[in-house]
């Protein structure tokens, strides 16, 4: 039995991964933003970017809420920067790669069988800690509507 | 379920019958191709479903992975500024794989638009905002891709066929009989 997802509440596992053949990222690196981290099983794949492409263009939405989008999958550094040109992508894709899905695995967003992350959303706040998350089916891209109420939620939290 | 967000509106680009009991809203990308193939399915339906239905078209432009996506939006809008918005949204559609500043500027002389005001409104700030809140407004109705189909609020599965879209306004036609 596959476990679930990191819920609400819980703190955002940190991680130190290549976001570019020569550049690593850490989830601290980002303390006082907000970071919607998106894992999502392969580049390339037809829904995968699709919802990469939207978030690409929905980035400035979450902008206005201080938050930055990264996505996550265990392809290789090498193949995310292919990707990135050929679609234009504006936000970091790290590199779940070595160990393969560690990262994945702490968040509860790794497929086992498949040997890839599943299609997760976690909202993290700027202290680190989960806000909303959610875990779409593999074949069904969750747009990012989903996104923007719980930025909206955590704006309205805070006032 | 997603659901549009928010209704459809007096400010929204819409062709067919005012008050038809089916509302059709498009997100649509100009140049995307899906989007093109769908085009001649919406002709299609508005023609046989006539007083039936109702056709909107929104903006969810992916300019990233489409460069003349918002300039042709743009266009379109700027020619609704002189009441020809769907003879250019047709034009565009029918020529989508030849969409630049020029061919765009080329349609408007073809449709006899006043150049002027095009050119003017084709820049302009209002457009631009009417355009970006369209995809907005796509965002919050959980758009994931081109083209998303709602009809009467509620986003329905299309399958890049015909017979999809017209399952969808049949079903809720019926219903209002």
């Amino acid at each position: 039995m596959a476990g679930s997802i990191l819920e609400k509440g819980a703190t955002a596992p940190d991680f130190d991964l290549h976001c570019t053949p020569d550049q690593r990222l850490k989830l601290q690196d980002l303390k006082g933003k907000r970071v919607i981290l998106a894992f999502y099983p392969a580049d390339w794949s037809p829904v995968c970017s699709d919802q990469m492409a939207v978030y690409n263009e929905a980035r400035k939405l979450f902008q206005q809420h201080n938050a930055e989008v990264i996505g996550i999958s265990v392809d290789s550094k090498w193949c995310h920067l292919a990707f990135e040109q050929d679609r234009h992508l504006h936000f970091p894709l790290l590199a779940d790669f070595e160990p393969k899905g560690e990262v994945s695995r702490l968040y509860g967003a790794y497929n086992e069988e498949e040997g890839q992350s599943k299609r997760a959303l976690f909202v993290i706040d700027e202290q680190g800690v989960i806000q909303w998350s959610y875990l779409s089916p593999d074949g069904i891209n969750p747009g990012a509507d989903g996104i923007l109420e719980a930025l909206e939620t955590m704006d309205n939290d805070q006032h | 379920m997603s659901t549009l967000k928010p209704p459809v509106s007096g400010s929204d680009r819409q062709t067919g019958h005012p008050g038809a009991p089916v509302t059709l809203v498009e997100y649509g990308d100009y140049q995307c191709s899906h989007c093109g193939i769908a085009h001649p399915f919406i002709k299609r339906l508005l023609a046989e479903k006539e007083k039936d239905l109702l056709f909107v078209f929104r903006n969810f432009p992916l300019q990233e992975a489409h460069p003349a996506a918002y300039i042709a939006a743009l266009a379109a809008e700027a020619a609704g500024q002189q009441g020809k918005f769907w003879l250019m949204h047709d034009l565009i559609f029918e020529h989508q794989d030849n969409l630049d500043g020029n061919s765009l500027l080329s349609f408007a002389e073809a449709l006899d638009l006043d150049l002027q005001q095009f050119a003017q409104d084709w820049k302009s700030e209002a457009l631009q905002q009417k355009v970006e809140a369209d995809f907005e407004s796509g965002i919050r109705s959980g758009v994931n891709g081109t083209p998303t189909f709602f009809v009467n609020g509620e986003k329905i599965d299309y399958n890049e066929t015909y017979e999809s879209l017209l399952h969808a306004v049949e079903r809720v036609a019926q219903a209002h009989r």
